[in-house]
């Protein structure tokens, strides 16, 4: 296989766009993707999405965003996997340039929600569960990680205090981050005593429902020195899939699919958890940050509440833990987000990302499907 | 805009049934965490009884305007109300409402729907009509008995409730004159609803920043260039009262301290009446209001629309406040209701007839 490079970058602020559709938002995003890389033409489009079907009423996303974008007839299509599909997005594009097939592919991100109520999008983002045994009894995507986060809190013994530094340390970073939706910083009180949504989750424990758009230009060796000064290897990429019903998981508290996908990346990149400078991972919920810490193998089980309430995973701490403010605070535009992760750790080992900086030589990405029904995991290196 | 010659008002009322449910009833029935609609600043509303409607309380709320404008019911020359909530599909309100008063045959009248804004273009057109000389006086309505699903977040503030007001030339009977008006319209549906559904649709955060704050934002900032004002020239603010906070949060963005607010913010004690909302709240204002003083009024209506009006007091008002019921009466004439009978007075359950 060809070694694969970042080397274009373009992102819109995540938010409540009333004005911009979802093409807009991708072209938006398309575009300074194509400036970052002097305006190079791209060979292929592979767009993540996962709701312009059940909430947009649009297939055939490729075509159209490729059109609407200016990229003219190339070869275009849309990946879904839930909340993971611009994890997926990413492996796919990284397929395409390492198998030799093209050699400048832009790998594109997009959702837009919030012109929808509240209980559309909710039931569109359901469809991530088992439709015919979950959803059909009528729990939402919200309910199901509520049940997770109980069985922490319970096996672990930690209390609702303790949960809550999550969201305070996301909030934190997110305030720095000029594409964030929630920039402000909150208190551990403010997030026990938010608004309860699905017992124990609560408002404060939730990401938010938003919009953007997010693109990556990724490049083969040969292009990569041409088309950018400070190119960013894909080093190793994994993905792992599990039962999507809950009920057939043997642990609620691991996430098989974040365990298997990561050790194929790390295997592939030739690291160590301890070797990882920044993580970019996909905390839904409160409950699956912690739990995706440990699934990656930087903190032990149950654990890593306490750590982080003792300055672990903090900026200036390895690894910085979603400098960004992760989906709890920079938002989570669905299909999009794990191209975003992806986006902001390069541009942390590049050098030129606006927030919460971490100088670091590695960093990690992973984006979740479901409930860790589908897990990609992205290794980078400088 | 401003008319040729100035109309006033020269008389208000308002009429707010005496039924109020708490809405911690109302979060308790649905599950709602308690507290939820303390972020809304609404801690109770009115609910109208088995044998009220938008007619009826249209009634009581022009019947207090004619006492407090003294006039011959007869010489009122249009009468309109502004609702969405018809007791007829097809059949107009005002007609029932004109008859009960005396007004009626020589009369123009309509029911006019534009959501919450709907009686605010009453007044736009019966300011015309009046200066234009067409007509004497003119009685305009807001009232409604609003809708909302039970359990939608809208059941804690879709109250009952109105208003009324006799509009009349500045000098020819009036206490007080609008100095001038500025409207903003656009098409915004952030609130609808549709033939044969029973309850409306609302698209969430989009009735706040691209709704209800942007087109009261536009009307109010148009109507200070328009009339060369400032925030500093209003003694009063009064804007529609969708809920407790959103007229005190567009009140902040302009600049408005909230001592200029509060005393024409009604919906935390009544919920909101839509058609009535920025309209009892200005009846409300008028009651202690001082000759000279400057009142802004800005209704809105979802789809969108909003009106801001500069109004100005003037001498013998005092004297009208105590001629018929006062908004402060209405408030604390009140008798709470169980969830129960709420959903049997607003025809959420239906008794079977064997």
């Amino acid at each position: 296989m060809r070694k694969v490079y970042v080397v274009g970058i373009g992102l819109t602020k995540i938010g409540r766009f009333f004005d911009k559709g979802l093409r807009e938002l991708f072209a938006e995003a398309a575009i300074k993707a194509l400036d970052d890389i002097g305006g190079e033409k791209v060979q292929a489009l592979v767009v993540g999405n996962m709701m312009s079907s059940s909430l947009g009423e649009q297939n055939n996303l490729g075509a159209i965003l490729a059109d609407y974008a200016g990229l003219g007839g190339i070869p275009a299509f849309k990946v879904e996997a839930a909340c993971g599909s611009g994890g997926v997005a990413v492996y796919t594009g990284y397929s395409l340039v390492a198998s030799g097939l093209f050699d400048i592919v832009m790998v594109g991100g997009v959702e837009k929600q919030t012109e929808y109520p509240t209980r559309i999008v909710s039931k569109g983002l359901a469809q991530a569960s088992d439709a015919e045994y979950e959803l059909f009894y009528g729990i939402s995507f919200t309910g199901l990680n509520a049940l997770v986060m109980r069985k922490y809190m319970e096996t672990y013994g930690i209390s609702r205090d303790e949960m809550s530094v999550w969201p305070v340390l996301m909030h934190k970073n997110a305030s720095k981050n000029p594409y964030a939706q929630l920039p402000f910083e909150v208190t551990i009180e403010q997030v026990s005593n938010s608004m309860l949504i699905a017992d124990p989750i609560r408002l404060l424990d939730s990401s938010p429902i938003g919009d953007g758009a997010a693109a990556l230009v990724l490049a083969s060796e040969k292009y990569a020195r041409k088309l950018s000064d400070t190119p960013v290897e894909i080093a190793g990429v994994g993905l792992a899939t599990d039962h999507i019903y809950i009920a057939y998981r043997d642990d609620l508290l691991k996430l098989k699919a974040t365990i298997n996908a990561s050790k194929v990346a790390y295997r592939m990149a030739k690291v160590e958890p301890s070797q990882i400078d920044v993580v970019e991972e996909h905390d839904a919920f409160t409950v699956l940050g912690y739990m995706n810490l440990e699934d990656l193998g930087f903190s032990e089980r149950g654990k890593t509440p306490k750590e982080i309430a003792e300055g672990r995973f903090h900026p200036g701490d390895k690894p910085t833990v979603n400098p960004s403010g992760g989906l709890k605070a920079r938002g989570h535009p669905v299909g999009a987000t794990g191209v975003y992760q992806v986006a902001e750790v390069a541009m942390q080992l590049r050098g030129d990302y606006p927030g919460v900086k971490v100088n670091g030589e590695i960093g990690l990405a992973q984006s979740i499907g479901g409930l860790g029904t589908t897990v990609s995991v992205t290794i980078l290196r400088r | 805009m401003k008319p040729v010659n100035d109309v006033g008002i020269a008389g208000w009322g308002v009429y707010i049934p005496k039924y109020r449910i708490k809405c911690s009833e109302i979060e308790a029935m649905w599950g709602f965490q308690p507290g939820y609609c303390r972020n809304l600043n609404v801690y109770e509303k009115a609910v109208a009884g088995v044998d009220e409607d938008t007619i009826t309380i249209g009634y009581e709320a022009a019947k207090n305007a004619l006492r407090r404008a003294k006039i011959t019911p007869s010489e009122v020359g249009a009468i309109y109300v502004g609702t969405e909530s018809k007791p007829y599909a097809v059949k107009p309100s005002i007609t029932v409402v004109g008859e009960a008063l005396g007004i009626t045959p020589e009369t123009l009248g309509a029911d006019l729907e534009f959501a919450c804004r709907a009686a605010s273009e009453a007044i736009e057109a019966s300011i015309g009509l009046i200066a234009s000389d067409m007509i004497k006086y003119s009685l305009v309505i807001g009232a409604d008995t609003a809708q909302a699903s039970p359990g939608d977040v809208l059941e804690f503030t879709a109250s009952s409730g109105g208003a009324a007001y006799v509009l009349a030339k500045r000098g020819n009977n009036t206490v007080a004159y609008f100095e001038g008006s500025f409207s903003y319209i656009t098409d915004t549906p952030d609130f609808w609803r549709r033939p044969r559904s029973p309850y409306p649709y609302h698209g969430e955060q989009f009735t706040g920043d691209p709704a209800y704050f942007h087109h009261i934002i536009s009307a109010v900032k148009g109507l200070m260039e328009f009339l060369g004002l400032r925030v500093s020239d209003f003694d009063y603010a009064v804007f529609h009262q969708p809920n407790g906070r959103f007229p005190l949060k567009v009140a902040s963005k302009l600049g408005f301290p909230k001592d200029k607010v509060l005393p024409g913010l009604i919906t935390p004690y009544i919920g909101n009446t839509y058609n009535g909302s920025a309209l009892i709240g200005l009846a409300a204002v008028l009651e202690q209001a001082k000759p000279g003083q400057r009142i802004l009024l800005v209704p809105f209506g979802s789809g969108s629309g909003s009106d801001a009006y500069s109004i100005i007091v003037g001498d013998g008002i005092e004297e009208r406040v105590d001629l018929a019921p006062k908004v402060k009466d209405f408030l604390e004439n009140k008798e709470y209701i169980s969830y129960s009978l709420y959903a049997k007075f607003r025809g959420l359950i239906e008794k079977f007839e064997m």
